[in-house]
């Protein structure tokens, strides 16, 4: 029997697919807001109307990535690897479906809703009291279905769920948490709402949501991708039982502290941002400790990297998780923060972060099911140009902001011979013009690169379709 | 798996049942935020609503407003609600997406204090739901922009900021002078707005629509701007953080 026969695959499928479009999408609408801070007049091109503006498009670039790339990349590998390493097919393949529909209507609402301006307001989680209610129900049906199915999985075939499934499993936990407290909010209209929290409350339970936003959307779950990628391209067991379980718990208890390191400084009380900030630098240790866990799973099988652009994908993930959870911490300690708070070197770090880290070990994940789905092997060089201009669009990027995140930071506190400000803040401006454009060129080789993903899928399913007939054609 | 004494361990346990497992998750990702925002909402100091002067007397940095309507109060005489025009402002704010370029947060540095004013106090953002403290400044922090430009100043800047500024990356707001606040929605703002623990009065309500009449989002904008950061009168020798 075949995989896709064995298995519920169908919305697997779509779910990557969409994935790979929202990369496009959603890189696409970033370089374009890179491009309105180097060239305000692409705000409005000359329209006097607000809906290209900055200020509302933003939300939708971040949540483009974060919510419907990233969103259906992981319900795309959760739902396969949920069957495939408990070795059942879906608890319920209609409710999977509902999942899909539900998610995608939601990014659609977010597409115009944004533009519209329709938003509460708090940073990675805009979208207005009606779409947070579906966003709990949608995710609520992804949840359920995922452990119901390692719930139902045979005991005697599989007895342990298999560790990519607890990282899984963790997101969705805290997710719903984090999503249904930090969504509280008083509805005052159909679109309107205000936060039953305000200040320095308000402020905490944002970024205990943000920083987890990072820590369990982006984190945990992408680790339940390399969990079960890494080792399944390079043919070999992970490198360390143990190494997973110490990383998966110190991720589940460390993480939900690190909010309050967004704070120092500001009118949130010293011991909050202090505690963040140490529990921060101690997240170095499990951090590398899974890094290393995933490159090691290669030993003995480096070899394989020469010819594999799946696996480069993957491994060159895990170095930019080792460097993000390197960079992060070094971010919070106080001394570095009261520089880099408030600069693009913020911009920066979550760019090598989402760009290096997660659309690499997605791209990877996603070709890798796509090649087992459609039971073809991928165009190969393809997969090489979509390597090459990722990661150069990624160093691009990341260099720019960071020159120009420190250079702010030391422009915005320079004192001149006589004990005054050395400049103005609009001098601070201008001064990072060329680093935008340069931020910018970078971003265009990252969607490059989406494109080049894009095409090399279709291309897949084409020949794969093609293959079906002529063998259908054979067999009649 | 089994242990050296022979025993399986919580972990093997687990990982045979995913309803545990579950569990465990969820008691090991509560922990932090018990820890750390619970007391926010508990301990009084966090947000210090008191000060103590030089001569050794208190005074409370919220607005003592008695029977005062909200047009009485005067900069420097303490946190008060925003009025109906300012909360059409603080809206348009939001839905611009402003805090996305500008925070309203200054930290207690010496470059800050001499490039936007005194540092921020917790009490100040006390009436914000939600907080627009921001996180990134792609422009100039706003927490104390009130009094310091004219109203001519801002509007001139809002329509065409590279006029006025000419390094400026900040869109062009002229739209704003077309658009006209609707008085009937602010009210149910301010309904909303009392709900989760703004102080209005009904009367603060009920002249809301009146207040609005013949506004445009330009004003609004304006007003709101202007009310930024001159609620409290700072004085030396009082310590307003710990």
């Amino acid at each position: 029997m075949s995989l896709t026969e064995r298995y519920d695959l169908n919305v697997v499928k779509w779910f990557s697919i969409m994935s790979v479009v929202y990369l496009v999408v959603g890189t696409l609408v970033g370089v374009y807001i890179a491009a309105e801070l180097a060239y305000p007049f692409l705000n409005d091109l000359g329209t006097d109307t607000p809906y290209l503006q900055f200020g509302r498009l933003r939300p939708l670039h971040t949540n483009a990535v974060i919510y419907a790339f990233g969103g259906s990349a992981l319900m795309a590998s959760a739902f396969y690897i949920v069957q495939r390493t408990n070795q059942t097919r879906l608890w319920s393949n209609k409710m999977a479906w509902f999942t899909f529909w539900g998610w995608n209507l939601i990014i659609l609402s977010a597409v115009i809703s944004f533009p519209l301006g329709i938003t509460s307001g708090k940073e990675y989680a805009e979208l207005e009291w009606p779409i947070d209610i579906a966003i709990t129900l949608v995710w609520a049906s992804y949840m359920y279905n995922f452990i119901m199915t390692i719930h139902i999985r045979n005991r005697d075939k599989v007895p342990h769920v298999y560790v990519a499934n607890w990282f899984f499993m963790g997101m969705m936990v805290m997710v719903t948490y984090l999503h249904v407290v930090n969504s509280l909010a008083i509805p005052v209209g159909m679109f309107k709402s205000y936060s039953i929290f305000s200040g320095v409350q308000d402020a905490m339970i944002q970024w205990w949501w943000g920083h987890n936003a990072v820590g369990f959307f982006l984190t945990a779950g992408f680790l339940g991708m390399m969990y079960y990628f890494v080792p399944k391209q390079a043919q070999r067991p992970v490198y360390s039982y143990r190494l997973s379980v110490i990383h998966f718990w110190a991720l589940m208890f460390g993480y939900v502290w690190l909010g309050a390191h967004h704070l120092q400084y500001t009118a949130l009380p010293d011991w909050a941002g202090s505690l963040g900030a140490t529990i921060s630098l101690a997240m170095i240790i499990p951090s590398w400790g899974g890094a290393i866990n995933g490159i090691l799973t290669l030993s003995g099988a480096w070899d394989r990297l020469r010819e594999d652009y799946i696996l480069r994908f993957l491994i060159m993930s895990l170095a930019f998780y080792a460097m993000g959870t390197f960079e992060g911490p070094v971010m919070s300690a106080k001394t570095v923060n009261a520089l880099s708070h408030y600069t693009d070197w913020t911009i920066g770090h979550v760019h090598s972060a989402a760009l290096g880290w997660n659309v690499m070990v997605a791209a990877g994940a996603l070709y890798h099911m796509i090649e087992k789905i459609y039971n073809v092997r991928m165009s190969q060089k393809l997969l090489a140009i979509h390597f090459w201009t990722h990661t150069i669009g990624t160093v691009v990027y990341i260099v720019a902001m960071w020159v120009s995140g420190i250079m702010q930071g030391l422009m915005w506190r320079a004192y001149d011979e006589y004990g005054t400000l050395a400049y103005t803040f609009a001098e601070s401006v201008s001064a990072m013009h060329p680093y935008y454009v340069m931020r910018a060129a970078g971003g265009a080789l990252v969607v490059l690169g989406a494109v080049v993903m894009l095409i090399n899928v279709i291309i897949t399913i084409r020949k794969s379709s093609q293959e079906q007939t002529s063998a259908q054609a054979a067999t009649a | 798996m089994a242990n050296q004494n022979g025993k399986e361990s919580l972990q093997s346990k687990l990982e045979k049942n995913v309803f545990g497992l579950y569990l465990f998750m969820a008691l090991a990702a509560s922990l932090a935020g018990i820890v750390e925002i619970v007391p926010l909402f508990t301990h009084n100091d966090v947000v210090k609503d008191e000060v103590v002067l030089a001569d050794g007397s208190t005074q409370s940095l919220l607005w003592q407003r008695g029977d005062k309507k909200l047009s009485d109060w005067k900069p420097g005489d303490g946190v008060r609600p925003n009025t109906a025009l300012e909360v059409a402002g603080r809206d348009i704010y939001i839905r611009e997406g402003c805090y996305l370029c500008h925070s309203q947060m200054i930290r207690p540095f010496r470059d800050e204090k001499e490039r936007y004013g005194h540092f921020s106090l917790a009490v100040e953002s006390k009436y914000d739901h939600p907080f627009q403290w921001g996180s990134k400044r792609t422009g100039p922090d706003l927490a104390r922009l009130g009094g310091k430009y004219s109203d001519e100043w801002h509007i001139l800047h809002m329509r065409h900021p590279q006029a006025v500024v000419p390094e400026s990356v900040m869109p062009k707001y002229r739209f704003l002078d077309d658009a006209i606040v609707d008085g009937e929605t602010i009210q149910a703002h301010m309904e909303g707005l009392r709900k989760v623990g703004v102080p209005y009065t009904d009367g603060d309500i009920a002249e809301a629509a009146g207040l609005l009449k013949g506004k445009t989002e330009m004003d609004a904008m304006v007003a709101y701007l202007q009310s930024l950061g001159n609620m409290i009168k700072f004085e030396d020798g009082v310590v307003y953080r710990e």
